[in-house]
């Protein structure tokens, strides 16, 4: 039998985040902790401006961490190089890409880089493993499609193809429902869940539909500005977490459905 | 070939073919234009366009900008000032001192040297900087400073030495001497092995920088090797044949409407030929077959190239990039 430590995949320990100026430290949020098991789907929750993408570009390694530290399958993050890092964890993020003139095979091939020889030739097995990532998020119709020709939801579905075809234990998105329709939110969330059920892959994502997380996570973690919890939703739920998540004079969170409601 | 055969005296492709093999029945005077004069025009010609168009394209793709071209990062106008400050400036070091620093190896150095000292300049200030599009601005500052410079010297220049100015500002693929070839071929080589080496970057480049990063790529690193070929390219291009404008430019957004791709395996190669051929074709047009005149290439460039890409553009309603 494994321990118990043995399937946390990502870990914080006393983490605080923020900038580093030459001047001054701006800490955004501390005392930050949180365990992340293998083959489960995490969603990040809190108001704009909490610091949610802070976590998230530090738990990258774009920026710091201002104390504390981040273990990514019992090795900390700041002796883990690059290239190691390529290997256990992609991203999708927000920020456009600067071509949409690859085809949907060729981005996804992108995240064949960390594997690739120095010109990035692909192997068989390389050629294997796309077609597979794109199986699972169902656009191999798309396959030979420019990004340039493609809806949001559909392009969404193509970047998180290509972070599954880098292959890697930890997925993590920032804000992947952002811009896309009812429907789209909640196919993309599913599509989140299938996939850690699927590949056992541990998939970290921040969000603003806090129903649909709520539903459809393992875990939450919650950003406030005392404090940052992380646990089940229903524990969750049943601490009061979500009631006071935003300022009380809009919105109320119900606990009997699990969503909020205009006030 | 066509290439090497025209110009203000025609000679028979035969007769080409006749003195690159050594067979006697040439006659002298042909060898010696063919072999001294017109082959080394078109090695330079290759040379420059394929240079000019794969530094070009290493800057669009490194700025994620459709408009960067090789002379972005300030190489062209440290050249120019280089050059100016050896022809405009000569008048005030005085008589004597200054016919000995205009000969063709001095502006060739100061071009070198010019282009070579803003470029440092700009690599120190970028290595400051985390974004990758203020070093583009910062190279486009260097720019105006040293454009500043250099209409300061015209102005308290002669009108002969100014009209000497221009004429390096035409750009001139000839005069080149095999051993000076030698020289340009040696750096050349090096700026795109440099640029072959990058290929994977600058595809994981296509997605952004921290996408790329997120891919294992050493960020400051492949900017570096990449800003490192340009300049070595792009800057004995400069310092041999003149601020040659628009292939580098033009050429990689012609070869991506063509190729309908942004991957640079393929592109890379492409670049290399389209920037040959139409150097090459630039350059014929611009000795205008059989007449004594020879335009100034880098009118030409423009004038031909110009309409290609508006036309391609055009036809296809949207830019590939």
């Amino acid at each position: 039998m494994k321990t118990e430590t043995s399937h946390i995949v990502l870990k914080a320990n006393q983490l605080s985040i923020g900038y580093n100026t030459k001047k001054a430290e701006t800490i955004i949020a501390s005392n930050i902790n949180f365990e992340l098991q293998k083959g489960q789907l995490i969603g990040l929750v809190g108001a704009n401006g909490i610091g949610k993408s802070t976590l998230l570009r530090t738990l990258i390694k774009v920026q710091p961490e201002l104390s504390g530290s981040i273990t990514l399958n019992d090795k900390d993050l700041k002796s883990t190089s690059i290239l190691e890092l390529a290997k256990q964890l992609s991203i999708v993020l927000t920020e456009p890409l600067t071509s949409k003139n690859l085809s949907v095979f060729e981005l996804v091939s992108l995240g064949r880089h960390p594997y690739t020889n120095w010109i990035g030739n692909l192997t068989d097995a390389d050629i294997t493993i796309i077609n597979k990532a794109l199986v699972h998020v169902n656009i191999l119709n798309l396959k030979d499609k420019k990004c340039f020709e493609l809806s949001d939801g559909q392009l969404q579905k193509v970047m998180i193809a290509r972070a599954l075809a880098q292959d890697t234990d930890v997925i993590i998105l920032d804000e992947p429902t952002s811009h896309l329709d009812m429907y789209h939110k909640a196919y993309i969330l599913k599509l989140l869940q299938k996939l850690t059920k699927e590949t056992g892959k541990t998939i970290l994502f921040s969000s603003h539909e806090i129903d649909l997380a709520i539903q459809l996570c393992d875990t939450m973690i919650v950003m406030q500005k005392e404090k940052v919890v992380c646990n089940q939703p229903c524990q969750l739920i049943s601490e009061g977490v979500f009631d006071s998540l935003f300022p009380k004079d809009l919105i109320v969170f119900d606990d009997k459905t699990g969503s909020f409601r205009v006030t | 070939m066509v290439n090497i055969s025209l110009g203000s005296i025609n000679i028979p492709l035969k007769a080409i073919f006749g003195s690159f093999f050594g067979s006697i029945d040439t006659s002298s005077n042909w060898n010696i234009i063919v072999l001294e004069y017109r082959l080394p025009k078109a090695i330079t010609a290759i040379m420059v366009g394929s240079g000019l168009g794969i530094s070009g394209l290493l800057m669009q793709t490194l700025f994620r900008n459709p408009l960067a071209g090789p002379f972005v990062l300030g190489i062209s106008s440290g050249a120019s000032l280089g050059v100016a400050l050896v022809i405009l400036g000569s008048g005030l070091f005085g008589g004597l001192f200054a016919t000995a620093l205009t000969t063709k190896w001095s502006i060739v150095i100061a071009a070198s040297l010019g282009s070579f000292l803003v470029l440092l300049a700009v690599l120190m200030v970028s290595n400051k900087v985390r974004d990758t599009m203020a070093i583009l601005i910062i190279g486009l500052m260097f720019g105006s400073i040293t454009a500043a410079v250099v209409s300061v010297l015209s102005y308290f220049s002669s009108a002969e030495q100014l009209q000497q100015y221009i004429f390096w500002g035409f750009g001139s693929l000839s005069n080149l001497s095999w051993e000076e070839l030698f020289i340009f071929f040696g750096i050349y080589a090096v700026g795109i092995v440099l640029s072959i080496a990058s290929i994977k970057g600058l595809n994981s480049l296509l997605l952004g920088d921290n996408y790329a990063k997120s891919l294992g790529l050493n960020l400051k690193q492949s900017r570096l090797i990449i800003i490192l070929a340009t300049s070595l390219i792009a800057g004995t291009v400069t310092a041999f044949a003149g601020p040659i404008a628009f292939i580098g430019l033009a050429i990689p957004h012609l070869t991506r409407q063509v190729f309908k791709t942004t991957n640079h395996k393929i592109l890379l190669p492409a670049v290399f030929l389209f920037g040959a051929i139409v150097m090459l074709i630039c350059d014929t047009i611009a000795q205008v077959p059989n007449s004594d005149y020879t335009l100034p290439i880098n009118a030409i460039t423009a004038l031909v190239g110009a309409p290609v890409v508006i036309w391609l553009l055009v036809r296809q309603r949207k830019m590939m990039f």
